[in-house]
């Protein structure tokens, strides 16, 4: 029955039980248990990637009308081992100039910094790696040391596409980090807390009723520092051949990829923990078990939509990219802040006796306003652009060039829709 | 030899030994790695003190901003791949005097308030030392001026960093 209520805690006290009759001083004891809980979270990291690229390839492939991997074992779920095989199998090149040590600390680098998140994300209320109370910056700082990563592959490998990568890689996830940093405080000022743990257990209603906007924002961010479609400026296999991993073979390749892949997984963890309620979910604070159900279900909803993104959108310019970022993204988010900031402290000063629902119901509605400025706002500026360009488009063209300007007329106009911010 | 003690030394011989490369290393890149190594160890150091919130800002900040920034302002400033300039200037006595008496300073003026002991116990720390530090900062009666000033400092220095990176119109 312990075992239910409490499966780390019962394996843990039976350890240590064991060890210190082993002889064992109870400093070393708490060590080992730690390296041992450690070991277990990390292996599932890296386990997980072999799952997730093949469920990734099949729904992409069912998405493009194919059917993708379904060879190797059930349904070809053995074909990631398969492929595992084969990348260790190869042979492994270091190119001529490339800065050695740099360039083999980098792909393991980039692996560590995807791990090192899982550390602090609870499983179930009582199942974490470590419940730090200052969880939410945590996050932020490991996932710093990815960009960090991906520099350093791009600049050692002594190759100019890598090199281009690289440029790219500070200039996308450096700026999206921002964005990401203040959405995350929402659920932080919400929570009143940077504890992971807490701010699942303070979502009686889900965070994203109550902040849909940071919520949306966070997303957005989180997919582009992955890196993937449509942000995936940094490989862009048609412009920079394969950006900065253009010269990693066999497995160092393959850890850039388990990165990406896990990191994407992560993405719709985070989501699930920050603003779908982690664990929550009816009877999981008496089995903790069943919270990592809910946890893992919702975090695969999050990752599923993370796959649909990158299989159903083209890649954005870069241009595109840093205006929807520093014109769109950064201001929004701290407008959300102020938002939910002043809403929350209202609605704790003037009705304290509201009650969770009373009180997501007023911040969503603060949401809903912020929202329909937002869109008021660039719906106006879209408006005065696209009289600017026909004006400029009537004056510049002559006649008999109309035609081949109106094949693009519609076009732009597309584009200028589609990234309000961003056309010009 | 407690594990804490063990995880000290490991990290601290790890801090001054890049650090040292840091001043050492003829490519401007590594050294600029090796800073990040310093950094993180230092952050290890915060960590150790139980001073959670100093070290993840210090990987934040340092090693996610500033580090970052100064690896990009050398890949795009010099030849990257093969620089290897001098790694002194003719004001080097200068410097290391500067750190020699600062380093003497902080040394005088700190052994009397934290006196070195062989028991080497850590004071308690403050269960909720964060929100302390937060609600620190905005209390009138505590660091409010400063924490303002520096505000506007940033500020300042973020207006003046657009004005000269801006286009002249």
């Amino acid at each position: 029955m312990e075992f239910l209520t409490d499966p780390v805690g019962a394996i843990a006290r039976l350890l240590t039980d064991l060890l210190t009759r082993a002889g064992m001083p109870a400093p070393v004891v708490n060590v080992v248990l730690a390296a041992i809980g450690v070991v277990i979270i990390a292996t599932f990291c890296l386990l997980l990637p072999l799952f997730l690229i093949w469920f990734e390839r099949r729904v992409v492939a069912r998405m493009q009308d194919r059917v993708g991997p379904n060879r190797v074992g059930w349904q070809g779920l053995l074909q990631t081992i398969a492929d595992a095989i084969k990348l260790l199998i190869k042979e492994d090149i270091t190119p001529i100039g490339a800065d050695v040590v740099v360039y083999n600390i980098a792909p393991i680098l980039s692996v560590i910094a995807v791990m090192a998140m899982w550390a602090v994300v609870p499983f179930a209320h009582n199942i974490f790696g470590v419940d730090l109370n200052v969880g939410a910056l945590y996050i932020v700082a490991v996932g710093s040391l990815g960009t960090l990563a991906i520099m350093m592959g791009g600049w050692s490998s002594n190759n100019k596409y890598a090199l281009l990568g690289a440029f790219r890689t500070v200039a996308q996830l450096v700026s999206y980090e921002a964005p990401m940093i203040l959405s995350l405080l929402v659920p932080v000022l919400l929570a009143r807390s940077m504890s992971m743990n807490t701010i699942v257990q303070a979502q009686d209603v889900w965070f994203i009723v109550s902040a849909p906007i940071a919520a949306f924002i966070f997303f957005v961010t989180s997919v582009a520092e992955v890196g993937r479609t449509p942000f995936d400026l940094l490989e862009a296999e048609s412009e920079i051949v394969a950006g900065f991993h253009i010269e990693y073979t066999g497995m160092k390749f393959g850890m850039f990829f388990v990165a990406e892949f896990l990191h994407a997984f992560t993405v719709g963890a985070l989501t699930a923990v920050l603003f779908l309620g982690g664990w929550r979910g009816p009877g999981a604070e008496q089995a903790p078990l069943l919270g990592v159900v809910y946890f893992i279900v919702k975090a695969f909803a999050g990752y599923f939509l993370v796959i649909l993104l990158r299989a159903a959108l083209p890649r954005i310019r870069i241009d595109h990219m840093l205006d929807l970022n520093w014109k769109f993204l950064v201001p929004l988010s701290l407008a959300a802040i102020v938002f939910v900031a002043v809403t929350d402290k209202a609605v704790q000063q003037y009705a304290p006796g509201l009650g969770s629902w009373g009180r997501a119901g007023i911040l969503l509605l603060a949401n809903l306003l912020l929202a329909w400025l937002t869109f008021r706002i660039v719906a106006g500026m879209v408006r005065r652009m696209r009289q600017a360009e026909h004006r400029n488009l009537d004056h510049s063209v002559p006649p008999a060039d109309r035609e081949g300007a109106h094949g693009h007329g519609p076009e732009h106009a597309h584009t200028a829709e589609a990234h309000p911010a961003a056309a010009h | 030899m407690t594990p804490l003690q063990i995880i000290f030394l490991l990290a601290s011989a790890v801090v001054l030994a890049s650090g040292l490369y840091v001043v050492t290393a003829r490519n401007l890149v590594h050294a600029a790695l090796s800073l990040i190594v310093t950094l993180f160890g230092v952050a290890i150091l915060f960590a150790i003190l139980e001073a959670g919130f100093l070290a993840v800002v210090q990987v934040v900040l340092y090693i996610g901003a500033i580090a970052i920034l100064i690896i990009f302002a050398i890949m795009l400033t010099r030849r990257v791949m093969q620089d290897a300039g001098p790694q002194t200037n003719r004001q080097w006595w200068l410097g290391a005097l500067i750190a020699l008496a600062l380093f003497a300073g902080l040394g005088v003026v700190l052994s009397p308030v934290f006196p070195i002991s062989a028991s080497g116990a850590l004071a308690a720390v403050p269960e909720q030392s964060v929100e302390l530090l937060g609600k620190s900062f905005v209390d009138p009666n505590q660091y409010v001026i400063p924490f303002e000033v520096a505000s506007v400092l940033l500020l300042v220095a973020m207006i003046g960093a657009i004005m000269v990176a801006g286009e002249q119109k």
